[in-house]
């Protein structure tokens, strides 16, 4: 399935570069987040621990950029696994934008996801990973705020918000393997409960 | 129970399923139910991938769980001395080369083929702990293409799903005669065409697949509690596949089935896996299918792609079919598929027509999707498909009425001997049509159409004239095509001491009513109230002998009890000879009472079985004591059930849904035991005939081949709502194949619904055709194509 999303960032595109490439700063920014390592010059690992109404889970997954084109953008390959629960794993291209004194960010993810995530979560997993993603974009809209040299205005996480012109996202070129696990299934638990 | 004097049963009479109120009332007894001491439970490792190499598999961490017993792997089983499961089905392709049989083995072993494969068992004290034990297992996975595509899959990029199975083609087969085919499509000066998917479908039986199996290291025996179609079948097959000592080793019981439509007919990996696991660990292992492994690993039905074409001439005689049909077989070819898809099918395409001039070929292809089996109608709803979708075209390219175009072409003298191997025994296609077109007011349906399009809706009418096969079936011809024989039914009967009758059946009932239609029929041949009559089914310590139920087998079952049934009255004659003095011969029998006309003296049929018993009214040297009778039936022909279904739609073109607003029906089933049960069978039938032309569907990601529709919340089930009152009516004509004239109801409803529905839809909307599910969303942009056009 395609994802794709934009969000605005109240942050200058070398800002929003920066706070992209910064572990702690996505970590602190991903809800259930235990680990994250730069494995590589351009290799991530994670692991996420969920607990999502009965069911919990720890994910593992790693992610690789390439066609690195700073601050402009990159592409991601990545793979998760969640064990029993399944896997995930594709491809994403995001791009950073200047737009209205802030950054445009946007992605377009191909992800494929096998197993109970496919069988329970595949329709889902889009509009669950959406209230996720929004989650995730609040925080890091204030994080990357924060890191703003000459910080203006300090931004609300509401500017956070997604400007969707599509239907909903999910931030699949971050971590984005994890995060596609933990909406399928969060998407699984809505299902069963 | 009751003071009142029990019901007395007389066929043909719609008698209330006895067997209901136990099963309503929550005392019905599954395989799951049963709790044998030192019970153990299994939970299976399954591939999250639908084609992978299998590298390490590491099961420490699982092994260390607490509760865990054991944990099997595909190579364990291999070592073990498990054989892989079989095809049930010898099929020999046009240059005569035997089906290749991808081999299939319990756990996969190397490479897994479809998602939901198991890898792997754990088996632990108990459910929850083989559960979280399962989910630590560690599989590394070396992910192959996948194909879900027949076409793609016989393409030459194809990954290959078995290593010595070129292009995933299991075989070529065909049946009929090409030459001829080609001769009457040369002469033709009218002809249609249409090319055409079968949905795949998921069976959705209510109580899932389950096992509960018990070795005894004593002895080397084993039983295996398991819900099954056709327990005694299972037993040759497992005790072979497990390398047991002889039938006399292994035990199989089928306690209530709940729901089958024939995916509780094949023999399963995970059931013979925990059967092995048994032996393994020398406890009792049960296994329940979650739902979600249900339809990962339930056989699912149908799935063709079929291209046809029918030659006529300019009257719309029809005087030649061409079929090809791809069949997806899935990952491996299940136990009974390579009948299913060539023999149950393609025999069936001519209809009730009288086609001359037939050829089909049927192409078995592997996939990387769950196998595929029988599952209600098994070959023959494809096979009525094919046709009434053709005869649909027909209609319109001679532009003839829908019913005329079918009258033009039916057969009409029997038997009728098709071009394709079958014999249709009896039937009466233009009166069952006219009896359809009656109880559906076909005459009246142009001004409900008009009434329709007022209220801006588009109104369809679609009729269907199907035919098909059913009581399986003669042993003989059935060998000749490829399987073992063996098709036959037996039935004992003990009548007891106290008057008391236990009827004994290899058939196995899993929602038709045997319990009632046996004491129906047993009642009123002896004379006594039904509840004194018991059938035990489902036990092969009790019953040695039969080949369970599918394809509306119930007709040959019965048939062998009527048999047994003649065998106690004429022995009960001759003990009423020696009672009363008389020749046997001068004893008459009717209503439960032997009667001498000539000495005015009678014997009830109690009194009768009390003097079988005693044994002290006749000489027994002379004739044995007790009233046993064992009889088996092997019907010299299938038989033929037909009808006519004719659907009316309405369809909305602003949101695209189909409504269901008619459905009559006019059904030759042959004699009927009991028309209640019958309209049950044919209501749930059309439920799930109608349920595959407009709702259901197995979807499985075309590049990743992940079930996608592997819930309830993504599978299309029909509801009661969605659906109209169904308008039903008989229209015998009794089989002489059997000594009841009974031709079998269960299958009907789910073969001759899902084209007069798409006939309906395509009525509705002027078009040619529309594949299944005819879903809102195709209809509506048919409806928005349909605006453009104007």
């Amino acid at each position: 399935m395609e994802i794709t999303g934009s969000y605005l960032l109240p942050c200058s595109p070398q800002t929003a570069w920066q706070a992209l490439n910064d572990t702690e700063v996505l970590k602190s920014c991903l809800k259930g987040c235990e680990a994250l390592e730069r494995t590589a010059e351009n290799e991530f690992t994670g692991k996420v621990a969920a607990k999502i109404g009965p069911v919990s889970a720890r994910f593992a997954g790693t992610m690789r950029q390439t066609e690195l084109d700073p601050p402009r953008s990159c592409r991601m390959q990545f793979e998760g696994q969640g064990g029993v629960a399944g896997f995930a794993k594709g491809g994403a291209l995001v791009t950073l934008t200047p737009q209205d004194g802030g950054t445009e960010l946007t992605y377009v993810a191909d992800t494929q996801i096998g197993g109970k995530l496919a069988q329970m979560g595949a329709r889902l997993v889009e509009g669950t990973a959406k209230s996720m993603a929004d989650d995730f974009f609040g925080k890091f809209a204030a994080a990357v705020a924060a890191m703003e040299p000459e910080a203006g205005p300090v931004a609300a996480p509401a500017q956070g918000v997604p400007s969707h012109e599509q239907t909903s996202g999910t931030p699949a070129w971050l971590v984005p393997a994890v995060l596609i696990v933990i909406a399928a299934m969060a998407a699984v638990a809505v299902f069963f409960h | 129970m009751t003071a009142m004097t029990a019901p007395m049963g007389k066929f043909g009479q719609s008698v209330k399923r006895v067997e209901d109120s136990r099963l309503i009332t929550g005392n019905g007894r599954y395989v799951d139910d049963l709790v044998l001491p030192g019970q153990t439970h299994a939970a299976f490792v399954r591939s999250a991938y639908a084609h992978a190499r299998i590298g390490a598999i590491d099961v420490s961490a699982a092994a260390a769980m607490p509760g865990v017993v054991k944990i099997l792997t595909g190579q364990d089983l291999v070592d073990g001395g498990l054989f892989a499961l079989p095809s049930g089905w010898g099929l020999t392709s046009i240059d005569g080369t035997p089906a290749r049989v991808g081999v299939h083995h319990a756990l996969a072993v190397d490479t897994v083929r479809f998602v939901g494969e198991p890898v792997a068992l754990v088996i632990a004290e108990t459910r929850g702990q083989a559960r979280d034990a399962a989910d630590s297992v560690f599989v590394e996975y070396e992910e192959l293409p996948a194909v879900v595509d027949m076409v793609a899959a016989l393409g030459p990029d194809a990954p290959q799903l078995h290593p010595d199975i070129p292009e995933n083609r299991a075989f070529t087969w065909d049946i009929g005669n090409a030459e001829e085919a080609d001769a009457a499509f040369a002469r033709a000066t009218r002809r249609v065409s249409i090319e055409l998917r079968n949905n795949r479908l998921v069976p959705n039986a209510m109580e899932p697949r389950a096992i509960n199996a018990e070795w005894r290291a004593y002895d080397g025996s084993m039983t295996i509690h398991l819900t099954h179609q056709n327990p005694i079948g299972m037993r040759v097959l497992f005790m072979m596949l497990l390398g047991l000592e002889s039938e006399n080793h292994l035990r199989v019981v089928s306690p209530d089935v709940g729901g089958g439509f024939g995916s509780k007919a094949p023999a399963y990996a995970e059931e013979l896996a925990v059967a092995f696991a048994a032996r393994a660990v020398g406890r009792p292992v049960k296994w329940t299918a979650e739902r979600t492994e249900s339809f990962l690993t339930d056989a699912h039905g149908r799935d063709h792609v079929t291209r046809a074409e029918l030659a006529m001439d300019d009257h719309g005689r029809f005087l030649g079919l061409k079929v090809h049909t791809l069949a997806n077989l899935g990952g491996y070819i299940s136990t009974s598929n390579a009948l299913v898809v060539s023999y149950m099918y393609a025999t069936m395409l001519c209809g009730q027509y009288a086609i001359p001039a037939v050829h089909a070929v049927v192409e078995g292809v592997y996939t990387n999707t769950c196998p595929v089996d029988a599952y209600r109608g098994a070959g023959r709803p494809e096979a009525a498909y094919v046709i009434e979708r053709l005869a649909h075209l027909a209609a319109r390219e001679i532009g003839v009425d829908q019913a005329e175009i079918r009258r033009r072409n039916f057969v009409r003298a029997f038997p009728h001997q098709t071009p394709l191997v079958y014999c249709y025994d009896s039937g009466d296609y233009e009166g069952c049509l006219d009896a359809a077109l009656r109880l559906a007011d076909y005459q009246g349906f142009e001004q409900r159409r008009a009434e329709a399009r007022a209220r801006g809706k588009l109104r369809g009418i679609g009729l269907s004239a199907y035919v098909e096969a059913c009581g399986i079936g003669p042993s003989k011809l059935l060998a000749s095509l490829g399987g073992g024989g063996n098709m036959w039914e037996s039935c004992e009967i003990r009548v007891q001491p106290a008057g008391s009758v236990e009827v004994l059946t290899g058939a196995h009932n899993h929602g038709q009513g045997h319990q009632t239609v046996y004491a129906q029929i047993i009642s009123e041949r002896f004379g006594i109230p039904m509840d004194r009559i018991t059938v035990v089914q489902g036990d092969t310590d009790r019953i040695q002998a039969g080949t369970g139920t599918y394809g509306s087998r119930a007709s040959v079952g019965l048939s062998a009890a009527v048999k047994s049934c003649e065998k106690i009255i004429e022995k009960g004659r001759q003990i009423v000879g020696y009672m009363l003095g008389i020749d046997p011969g001068a004893v008459d029998f009717a209503d439960g009472i032997y009667t001498s006309a000539a000495t005015n003296q009678t014997v009830a049929f109690t009194e009768m079985v009390h003097a079988a018993h005693a044994a002290t009214q006749f000489p027994t040297d002379q004739l044995e004591p007790g009233l046993v009778a064992t009889s088996f039936f092997d019907p010299p022909n299938f038989t033929y059930p037909a009808g006519v279904h004719v659907c009316e739609v309405e369809i909305d073109p602003e949101t695209g849904v189909t409504e269901v607003v008619a459905f009559n029906a006019a059904d030759d089933f042959g004699n009927v035991a009991n028309p209640l049960i019958v309209e049950g069978q044919v209501h749930g039938g059309l439920t799930q005939g109608i349920a595959q032309a407009l709702w259901e569907n197995a979807v499985y990601d075309p590049d990743s081949a992940q079930l996608m529709t592997a819930s309830y919340m993504d599978y299309g089930m029909p509801r009661a709502d969605s659906l109209p009152e169904f308008g039903l009516a008989f229209w015998p004509s009794p089989t002489p194949v059997n000594p009841l004239g009974m031709k079998g109801c269960g299958e009907a409803g789910a073969i001759g619904s899902p084209p007069a529905v798409i006939n309906a839809v395509c009525d509705a909307l002027g078009i040619a055709h529309v594949d299944m599910p005819a879903s809102p969303e195709k209809i509506w942009r048919l409806c928005q194509e349909r605006q453009e056009a104007l």
